[in-house]
């Protein structure tokens, strides 16, 4: 069976756009010259290892470097201490109080910190450096248990803070408590996801180097360089414009080489005190205990009501998210949360408790969804407990909450914007693809007959896209940095003989096909073959604003880059041609890389001769216009405005509105807890598609790192705070044996706000997958009555239902299952 | 120091012979060099990516004598008299892709690039067993290795692609076939 692709979409008229075409990034890829950061060797480079620290809450007496510098090829060894004395805190929205460094000052609080790093010729010697350091720790009490380290008289993680709240604040918008009291169901649930993370088969690496003039060069694989270059060069105390932040390509992110900033600031760092490049490549163990990038670990208590047809009234939330030891983006997670927090559904009233908590584990960051895709699946597990209540089947239920298409743009509670949808129209395009009524039945036959437990599961999510950087900020009552810019920029270079370059002025280079899509809407522009583009990056010495890619924004801002520097460029060039043809430039018109007369193209001139004219005959252009072809573009976030001063209303921050519609069909054994995936449809509505293919590769993507959160993956700490997931035999990424052959759809409908209607699809997949799969887990064991409340759920849980279900059912004469 | 000491400190040396990618290097290395390591290191081929280190991941994986090894659990000095290739061995030209390399670029089998050097020569070993594979059997030939950018499906469709493709050049068949 094979990925299929279907697509609703109206002709769109483009040539290049919406077309499946290859990647252009790829020959290189297939030819093992990625480029990654492991890859870059400089004359005289020294290599960094990191001792971490064994215990979850300590004070650090003292760190013993005297047998590791004895050692051959140890250059130096660096601690807090160091840190403390030569650096400022690293970069951070969350609270001033909660401070960081890159290696523990004073104390150590999660399992996996780094302690001290020691550099050496080689990172085998650097690996023997650690080996030989002697820390003396003094151990505190660990806080694990977010509810319990709220309490007073908890250990507290950060004697500034005074507590382990990070934030705590309630948010309510209409009368929830009349919602509910109107309402003739109530739904409540105790609902807990746990801690997965992006997990890049690439870690997080940086080599720094000091170069001439005072200047520091950092080559990272984050995308810190185009949007925290600043705060970077102030937590290193050197000069902004002395800084430089190199772009490297990054083998997979999924969020969390978003920022992640204590790599490359460590780096950094070292390499100013040995006078030497230095390379810190995180090992996996490094990765997975201390990337900056763990996602949510939320506890909730969530309430929906409904009135009888099934209609939903309203959603009272109460979570607490175990944000780990430190804060780095504030709580933007629930930002994320708060853009869709009605889903697709119609409701008005909504009250949201947060409490973010600090704990002994690691800090979150990002991960594909970034605190949403946690949101989808509470509304969605409780709108299919309210469907099961009301004897409702799970479509039916959506189509009666649908916001409808003719209600576009649509604000929702708290003051964001969707900005179009048809969610009828997925809806409808995911049960054309699967025969549902053949599984339901297909489903009963296997159960009566055979005993084997088959389930359907269908969710339908929203999918928000382009965040606006307000939403980092505006749900804490007092904001360091309120910022409001979140721009991309793009420079387009017709050379002397009308061939392209492309500089994008971020660090783009992930999965998400940045190159693709930007040759993809040059070629368009100017009608030239995508694959003639050569795109380049700029580092942060030559960078124009630019915020790179994270909440599925990239394909959208950079396709209005483009077309902006495009159009400046399409601009002169009539202008050069109606001097050289003496006509007007209203009559010509730039078809195929060629400007010609409108209604006589046999007159004109190719961009070849435009662009030799342009470059080398000043004296037959137009008076005063500059020699050269190049132009630049900074897109702005296409509509964002600001949260209402007293914060009744967030306003606009995410306003470019996908959606989607998942149907899993699984079977669960129920003796094994073994589940395996029998179909699987995603039907995605990612407006205006630039490449389906990659579109594609984006949605079944996603949705096995989502099976993998709903199944398999899971960041354990025990209760001593001891990190029990340091390896791939604990952390358990989803391998090609264990997710379905996805076929997917395609519904387009067309932003109005953004150029060519295109919205965000990067973080889709992730962004469903989990309640789709778990109500089809929950579909296949109901005879049990399953039912999914905690995410992973392992297949001991499940045989755990089954037991259970068993004994209290024994009475019902189970069906003999079938004969294995 | 000990032998043992030596060797944990890197200074235990010894000389390796191998082919690698059908040429002959004689290196001197640390006996504690992984193979990885050494092909990365001292040959410059990165395309050995190391993605975990421990054997888990699968990307570091290279063919030894013709079978898909992960080159993090072995030593150089293991390699001494034996055949390692790399993806370089099938093309260093992305202008000239191999049929293998090709297939994966038009099934789009590849995302962010890290695992597939390793998925391009696994790939590679199972088309020369000759044997046509289901689709089930490929998701289970390929499940050593980690992506985490596709999905897999696509690079199963890569695997097929690429195993009609040769075959068709030997058979003057093009069809493709091991569908499930």
């Amino acid at each position: 069976m094979t990925t299929e692709h279907t697509d609703t979409a109206e002709k769109s008229g483009y040539r290049y756009i919406g077309k499946d075409r290859k990647r252009v990034e790829d020959p290189r890829l297939l030819v093992g010259r990625g480029g990654y950061i492991a890859d870059l060797k400089l004359p005289g480079m020294l290599h960094a290892a990191i001792l971490r620290s064994p215990v979850s809450h300590a004070w650090i007496r003292s760190v013993d470097a005297t047998e590791a510098l004895k050692l051959p090829g140890v250059v130096a060894v660096l601690t807090g201490e160091d840190c403390k004395a030569k650096m400022n805190p690293c970069m951070n929205f969350g609270p001033a109080t909660i401070a960081q460094y890159p290696l523990a000052v004073d104390k150590v609080r999660y399992v996996g910190e780094a302690v001290a790093a020691v550099v050496a010729e080689s990172r085998y010697l650097a690996e023997d450096g650690v080996d030989l350091l002697e820390v003396d720790y003094e151990d505190l009490p660990p806080v694990t248990d977010p509810t319990a380290a709220m309490e007073p008289g908890s250990a507290v993680l950060h004697e500034e803070h005074d507590s382990n709240i990070g934030c705590e604040r309630i948010f309510e918008f209409g009368d929830v408590n009349a919602a509910f009291a109107g309402a003739d169901l109530v739904v409540e649930d105790t609902l807990r996801w746990g801690r997965s993370a992006g997990m890049p088969m690439e870690t997080a690496g940086a080599v720094a180097q000091p170069g001439f003039n005072g200047v520091l060069e950092i080559y990272c694989n984050s995308l810190s360089f185009s949007y925290f270059s600043f705060l970077i060069a102030g937590a290193l105390r050197v000069p902004s414009n002395k800084l430089t932040m190199k772009p490297v390509p990054a083998g997979g992110s999924f969020g969390s080489k978003l920022a992640a900033h204590k790599v490359p600031t460590l780096a950094g760092f070292l390499a100013l005190r040995v006078g030497r490049p230095v390379s810190y490549v995180e090992d996996r163990i490094d990765h997975l205990g201390n990337s900056d990038h763990h996602g949510s670990d939320r506890f909730y208590e969530a309430r929906m009501g409904f009135r009888a047809d099934g209609t939903i009234v309203g959603l009272d939330i109460d979570v607490v998210d175990d944000y780990g030891a430190y804060m780095q983006f504030g709580v933007g997670h629930h930002g994320n949360a708060f853009s869709q927090v009605v889903g697709p559904y119609r409701f008005r009233d909504v009250r949201y408790r947060l409490r973010a908590v600090l704990t002994n584990k690691c800090q979150q960051g990002a991960y594909r969804g970034f605190g949403s895709e946690v949101h989808n699946w509470v509304l969605e597990r409780l709108v299919d407990s309210g469907a099961a209540r009301l004897g409702l089947a799970p479509e039916e239920i959506r189509r009666r909450n649908f916001i409808q298409p003719d209600e576009f743009p649509y604000t929702i509670p708290g003051g964001n914007v969707y900005d179009s949808g048809d969610y009828p129209a997925v809806l409808d395009k995911a049960l054309s693809m699967i025969d549902l009524d053949g599984w339901r039945a297909e489903q009963k036959r296997l159960w009566a007959q055979e005993g084997r437990c088959v389930g359907i599961g269908l969710a339908t999510t929203q999918e928000r896209s382009v965040f606006s950087s307000t939403e980092f900020w505006f749900l804490v009552e007092k904001t360091v940095l309120p910022v409001t810019s979140s721009p991309e920029s793009a420079t387009v270079t017709i050379d002397p003989t009308g061939q392209f370059q492309l500089l994008l002025h971020c660090q783009s280079m992930w999965g998400n096909s940045p190159e693709t899509v930007g040759a993809t809407v040059l070629a368009e522009e100017f009608g030239i073959p995508p694959e003639s583009v050569n795109v380049r990056y700029a580092d942060s010495a030559h960078a124009l604003p630019s915020t790179g890619p994270g909440g599925s924004r990239y394909t959208v801002m950079v396709a209005g880059a483009i077309r902006g520097a495009s159009r400046k460029l399409r601009k002169k060039l009539i202008h050069i041609a109606a001097h050289t043809l003496e006509v007007a430039a209203e009559d010509l018109e730039l078809v195929d890389a060629r400007v010609q007369v409108s209604g006589a193209p046999e007159t004109g001139l190719t961009l070849a001769e435009l662009a030799g004219t342009a470059y080398f005959f000043a004296l037959d252009l137009p008076e005063g216009m500059t020699s050269g072809l190049e132009e630049s573009y900074t897109y702005d976030h296409p509509y964002t405005t600001l949260p209402a001063p007293d914060g009744s209303d967030f306003g606009v921050f995410y306003p470019i509105m996908g959606h989607a519609c998942h149907i899993a069909v699984v079977e669960v054994d129920p003796d094994t807890g073994m589940l395996s995936f029998l179909d699987y449809v995603a039907v995605h509505d990612a407006g205006t598609i630039v490449n389906p293919r990659s579109l594609g590769g984006h949605v079944t993507g996603g949705a096995t790192q989502g099976i993998g959160t709903t199944l398999y993956e899971e960041l354990v700490y025990d209760e001593d705070g001891q990190f029990m997931s340091s390896d791939f035999r604990d952390y358990l990424i989803p391998t090609a044996g264990e997710v379905p052959a996805f076929r997917i759809g395609h519904v387009q409908t067309p932003s109005p706000f953004t150029e060519y209607g295109i919205k965000g699809g990067g973080e889709g997949g992730r962004m469903v997958a989990p309640a789709a799969v778990s109500a089809a887990v929950d579909d296949a064991l109901r005879e049990y009555g399953m039912r999914v409340r905690q995410l992973p759920v392992k297949p001991w849980d499940l045989v755990a239902a089954v037991q259970t279900g068993t004994d209290r059912q024994l009475q019902r004469r189970l069906p003999r299952r079938r004969d294995r | 120091m000990t032998t043992s000491t030596a060797a944990k400190y890197g200074t235990a040396r010894r000389t390796v012979t191998m082919r690698v990618n059908e040429r002959g290097v004689t290196r001197e290395v640390s006996t504690r060099t992984t193979l990885a390591d050494f092909l990365r290191d001292e040959l410059d081929l990165v395309s050995v990516h190391l993605g975990c280190e421990h054997g888990e991941c699968g990307c570091c994986t290279v063919l030894f004598d013709g079978h898909s090894v992960r080159s993090c659990l072995m030593l150089a000095v293991q390699g001494d008299g034996h055949a390692v290739e790399t993806v370089e061995s099938l093309s260093v030209n992305p202008a000239e892709l191999h049929p293998i390399q090709e297939s994966f670029a038009e099934e789009q089998g590849l995302q962010c690039g890290f695992c597939t050097p390793a998925m391009v020569l696994r790939t590679k070993e199972i088309i020369e067993t000759g044997q046509e594979l289901t689709d089930a059997e490929v998701r289970h030939e390929i499940s050593g290795i980690l992506c985490r950018c596709t999905g897999y499906q696509n690079i199963v469709n890569a695997v097929q692609s690429a195993g009609a493709k040769l075959r068709g050049e030997a058979t003057a068949d093009g069809a493709r076939g091991g569908r499930s």
